[in-house]
């Protein structure tokens, strides 16, 4: 993502439950056209600043947003990764976000005739995540909090995953741990530290001081551009191994 | 008897309402903490769910977001979302979800999306994430949050979540079968809804607090009980066990103890 931004990739869709500092910076630097979510906050910290600025005062560039529920988004990717075109749940009985939103309607059940909702499903050109490990064959390994991590791939017309390392096989792991298989991934890149400020199972601690620090970073909009200058513009993926190395759990 | 302050009771009021044999959905920030005190405490079997997808959890300090790393080490099993929200909360597994709110009215609903016009919002907030299912699919609502005529008005500027709605049978008119919100802990107080017209009532005072207080912080016209008890003071063992927890938290965030060794 942060090479995205370095190479000006503009006029996205961003499309995730809980948009992540990720998302308030390239929302911050106006790549974004539109985003689909439905917890726009930092975790345990408050707002995502950039995000609530541009949806308040359109800076630097009008956003649009549909905004959905948790389940709703769950459901959807899980609609998406079936090839249905659409979720079905129980869901925003009550709930404002159903008059705001053209994309919340609701079926009847042709069963019981019960009122149930219905959300399109997410269909990305391009899904991004960060898991743990690859083989040489590129098959994926995902573990810990999995969230929907599979279904977004198997949502998407094209999946990139980068990964912590690679390793020579996956023989002797568990027999139901998440794989995806390498035919479901488009690229895979190894990136350690990818998923900073953020956690890697296994791997590396979340940096909770990184999320409150951003809180400040982020309140201001000529120490948010100078810092993307310095931390993003002028840096390369490779910086993420050393971004965690406070951080790295003890083998 | 030792001192304690207004939030610490508002946790430990909030947890002491939680059993054994709950299956709590829990939101992050207060809900969070007045769980995890009820599982030191006296409901150590309570199952502690979160919707990350980390069942039967048992963390060392608070996370800061439901997607901490400790929350999966510490659990019973972690399944993915979508299961989380299908199988879990929408089959009807879940007996109590905790929320916060950032504005309540007398009716147990909930916003925590905008404050103004949804469109031209005078404040943008993060919005519901699991909130809005949460609020008709789990057995029960428990609700915390510090009292102020901010946070507590007459009319919430958006639905987030559904409580009683306008009151009386609202829920079933919408064919909602769960209880929806059953109490309320503030600061001062402890809430339960009128078995008619489900508007939170006062039922217990937190020590030294006063009926003009609570109404002196409250956005609406306050309803109190005929008889008004007053909620016991926390426990040197409820104390110890809440001022431990936040303790190894903020030595946590910022990142200071040598977590997930």
């Amino acid at each position: 993502m942060h090479e995205a931004i370095r190479q000006g990739i503009g006029d996205l869709t961003l499309v995730r439950m809980t948009p992540d500092l990720i998302y308030d910076q390239m929302i911050g630097m106006g790549l974004a056209r539109k985003l689909v979510f439905s917890y726009a906050g930092n975790p345990g910290v408050g707002l995502l600043r950039r995000l609530r600025d541009a949806v308040e005062n359109a800076w630097p560039a009008p956003l649009e947003i549909e905004e959905h529920s948790h389940a709703a988004m769950a459901n959807a990717y899980e609609a998406g990764a079936s090839g249905l075109p659409c979720a079905i749940f129980r869901g925003y009985r009550g709930a404002g976000l159903a008059e705001v939103n053209a994309n919340i309607r609701s079926v009847a059940c042709p069963f019981t005739g019960e009122t149930l909702a219905a959300v399109p499903s997410i269909r990305p050109d391009v899904t991004f995540i960060h898991a743990q490990r690859a083989d040489r064959k590129g098959n994926v390994l995902v573990e810990g909090i999995v969230g929907v991590q599979k279904e977004a791939v198997l949502a998407a017309k094209r999946a990139v995953v980068t990964v912590e390392e690679v390793v020579d096989d996956f023989t002797g792991l568990h027999p139901n741990l998440t794989i995806l298989p390498a035919w479901t991934v488009t690229a895979i890149s190894v990136v350690p530290g990818g998923s900073h400020p953020s956690y890697a199972h296994g791997y590396y601690a979340r940096d909770n001081a990184a999320y409150l620090e951003w809180d400040e970073i982020a309140a201001d909009r000529d120490r948010f551009r100078s810092w993307m200058e310095q931390n993003v513009m002028q840096r390369s993926p490779d910086d993420f191994a050393g971004r965690v190395a406070h951080l790295r759990i003890a083998a | 008897m030792s001192d304690f302050t207004a939030d610490e009771m508002m946790t430990i009021a909030a947890s002491r309402a939680l059993k054994g044999s709950d299956v709590c959905f829990v939101g992050i920030g207060a809900p969070s903490a007045a769980c995890n005190v009820a599982r030191l405490t006296h409901a150590p079997d309570i199952t502690l769910i979160y919707e990350s997808g980390t069942i039967g959890t048992a963390p060392d300090v608070l996370p800061l977001s439901i997607g901490d790393g400790e929350l999966c080490d510490t659990a019973l099993t972690t399944v993915s979302v979508p299961e989380m929200f299908r199988y879990w909360l929408q089959g009807g597994r879940i007996t109590i979800g905790f929320l916060g709110a950032a504005q309540l009215d007398r009716f147990g609903n909930i916003n925590t999306t905008v404050i103004g016009d949804y469109a031209h919002p005078k404040t943008r907030l993060p919005g519901g994430g699991g909130a809005p299912e949460i609020a008709t699919s789990a057995q029960e609502i428990y609700i915390t949050l510090s009292q102020s005529k901010r946070s507590m008005v007459e009319k919430i500027d958006f639905f987030t979540s559904f409580g009683h709605g306008d009151g009386g049978d609202a829920r079933a008119r919408l064919g909602i079968e769960t209880r929806g919100p059953t109490l309320l802990v503030t600061d001062l107080a402890i809430w339960k809804p009128d078995p008619q017209t489900r508007e939170f009532t006062v039922v217990s005072l937190h020590p030294g607090v006063s009926p003009e207080q609570v109404q002196a912080t409250c956005g609406w016209t306050v309803a109190f009980a005929d008889r008004l008890e007053e909620t016991p003071a926390p426990t040197p063992l409820e104390l110890r066990t809440l001022r431990d927890l936040k303790a190894r938290t903020a030595a946590a965030h910022r990142g200071e103890a040598g977590r997930g060794a």
